[in-house]
């Protein structure tokens, strides 16, 4: 069994749009979504939940007003400015507990906090794994991590033959999450000077994490120059291009209908995306 | 005046909005941009900073002295990251996973814990053309952001105007670079994607009870479902950009809207005229 994750370092580059497309062209597998914080990959699929988890992580401290002597040291002694006039700031709460070991009068006590939830779910491409970070919660790559784990799980159990993992923007925690240990790494890039400066960071990252990338161009020929820049960067770093999609309006068109694109046109982008799902599967297989 | 620029979706134009408002006002106010999108900072792209310092990104992880250790086990009983393990005869330190709350090296019995720095990141700063630039940037590998966003944030001059480029999601980086904002733009395309993640925007912004109202970017085109949540839930639309594809080949080049388009500037100045205006009236939407 091969997991695939999809990641891009800058937003927006269209790693759900072709996450959706993946799903449907793809046969044996398990879907899971790793952005946890800001899930799209649902509009495309139509999830029928059959499973709803609840996801309990970490702690927030909790001060007793009663027991509270206004001293003032766990205000003093918090790393992360969560205390002030006596009362936490949930927010700022890292949770490390200090506060609780160090009071005096023992006024504080650590509360178990309900930071989001996780689904099962069918779809017409397959099962889904996904979840949603409660607001402004942390621990995104805990969640992350429980979503791959529940993927392997099932797909174990299931015996398909790929995970496809739709990952979150950025270089940070949850990305680290979705990507360590995952099989092939495929970055969707577009041809802008923040797209190539992304790209640049987050293959860094699979470089890091000793994952091989495949690298797709999508809107390529918003600005072709630069598209070639990418290219002659990829070559460089023995990358390979695994597809240039053309800028079209009929990939909003597909999600404004809540389709996969490859489900809603036979255009060029959708021929690009079925090539690129067979370069990818391709290199799953000998991988 | 602190304005944070974030979106919940990423790509949706939050560079190019904080950007192209920093641009805009400069000759009239000084004005600072932050970049608190430290996994991928790129207002630098744009505004060209002639960055002239730097410091390092340092949280503060444990260094055991096995000198005065006696393998108690405190410290690994009391880490709530799991970042320290007590084997019988050493102590294993995980920086990666160490918080940097300093209790261990507190609470040691033996004060065999000191405090060492690990380096997470940097926080660099300069001028871009009148205007007081600062980014942040973590190392590649590294997991953790909030102490760069927060290295970033302290360096906040409130005297004048401070934009914040904030990271796209709604967790924790997000909060921690829109915390303490007098207001928060919302950038947003009409998209259901767009809209999808705007909800969640907007509830993160509520709970932190800071005003705000949104930006359609990419307008034009049939799908109103933006406009009439916002109508719904009382939040002002302060500026609408249209799908214009002179913007996305500018943006290509790294050239943002109001220095290559400069007939814009007008709109984001009376973009920021529209945020001082609810500002002073206090008609914030922060209606739940």
């Amino acid at each position: 069994m091969k997991e695939l994750v999809v990641l891009s370092g800058k937003g927006g580059t269209g790693k759900t749009s072709i996450v959706g497309s993946l799903a449907a062209l793809a046969e044996d597998k398990i879907l899971a979504d790793c952005d946890v914080d800001a899930a799209d990959l649902h509009l495309l699929l139509e999830p029928v939940v059959r499973q709803k988890h609840e996801f309990w992580s970490g702690q927030v401290a909790v001060i007793d007003q009663e027991k509270c002597t206004q001293c003032g040291l766990c205000s003093e002694l918090c790393h992360f400015a969560a205390i002030e006039d006596f009362t936490v700031d949930p927010v700022s709460c890292e949770g490390c507990g200090f506060c609780s070991h160090i009071c005096p009068a023992e006024a504080i006590t650590m509360k178990e906090n309900l930071s989001g939830h996780w689904f099962i779910s069918d779809t017409k491409y397959g099962p889904l794994v996904h979840a949603r970070l409660g607001i402004a919660q942390e621990n995104s790559g805990k969640l992350v991590a429980l979503v791959r784990q529940q993927a392997r799980e099932m797909a174990e159990k299931q015996g398909a033959d790929c995970i496809i993992s739709d990952g979150p923007p950025g270089i940070g925690c949850p990305v680290t999450s979705s990507l360590s240990g995952a099989h092939i790494a495929l970055l969707v890039t577009e041809p802008t000077l923040s797209g190539i400066h992304d790209l640049e960071r987050v293959i860094g990252v699979c470089r890091h994490f000793g994952v091989p990338a495949l690298v797709c161009i999508n809107k390529y020929d918003i600005n072709e120059e630069n598209s070639r820049r990418i290219e002659d960067y990829c070559r460089e770093q023995g990358i390979e291009v695994a597809a240039r999609i053309p800028f079209d309006n009929i990939v909003t068109e597909a999600m404004v209908k809540g389709l996969p694109v490859v489900k809603y046109s036979d255009s060029p982008v959708s021929r690009q995306i079925k090539q690129l799902w067979q370069n990818i599967a391709a290199r799953l297989a000998a991988n | 005046m602190i304005i944070s620029v974030a979106s919940g979706k990423g790509g949706t134009g939050k560079t190019l909005v904080a950007t192209s408002l920093a641009f805009s006002l400069k000759d009239r106010q000084p004005v600072q941009l932050l970049d608190c999108d430290v996994e991928e900072p790129n207002d630098h792209i744009f505004l060209k900073p002639v960055i002239t310092q730097k410091e390092a990104v340092c949280i503060p992880v444990p260094k055991v002295d096995e000198d005065k250790c006696t393998h108690c086990g405190l410290c690994a009983e009391i880490c709530a990251y799991n970042a320290i393990a007590v084997l019988p005869d050493r102590v294993m330190v995980f920086p990666e996973l160490c918080h940097g709350c300093g209790a261990c090296s507190y609470l040691c019995p033996e004060k065999a814990i000191t405090e060492e720095g690990r380096e997470t990141g940097v926080v660099e700063w300069g001028d871009a053309g009148g205007i007081d630039f600062v980014q942040g940037r973590i190392n590649v590998g590294e997991a953790m952001t909030p102490p760069a966003i927060r290295q970033v944030r302290e360096r906040a001059n409130a005297d004048g105007v401070v934009i914040i480029d904030v990271p796209p999601g709604t967790s924790c980086p997000v909060v921690e670079a829109i915390k303490g904002s007098h207001f928060c733009l919302l950038v947003t395309e009409p998209t259901p994607f767009g809209f999808n993640d705007l909800v969640l925007a907007v509830e993160t912004v509520r709970e932190l009870g800071i005003p705000l109202g949104v930006v359609l970017n990419r307008a034009g085109g049939e799908y109103n479902k933006v406009e009439e949540y916002c109508l719904k839930e009382n939040i002002p639309i302060l500026l609408t950009i249209p799908l214009d594809t002179r913007i996305a080949r500018l943006y290509s080049r790294g050239v943002t809207m109001a220095e290559g388009m400069p007939e814009t500037q007008e709109m984001f100045i009376s973009l920021w005229d529209e945020i001082r205006k609810i500002l002073d009236e206090g008609t914030g939407s922060l209606k739940r």
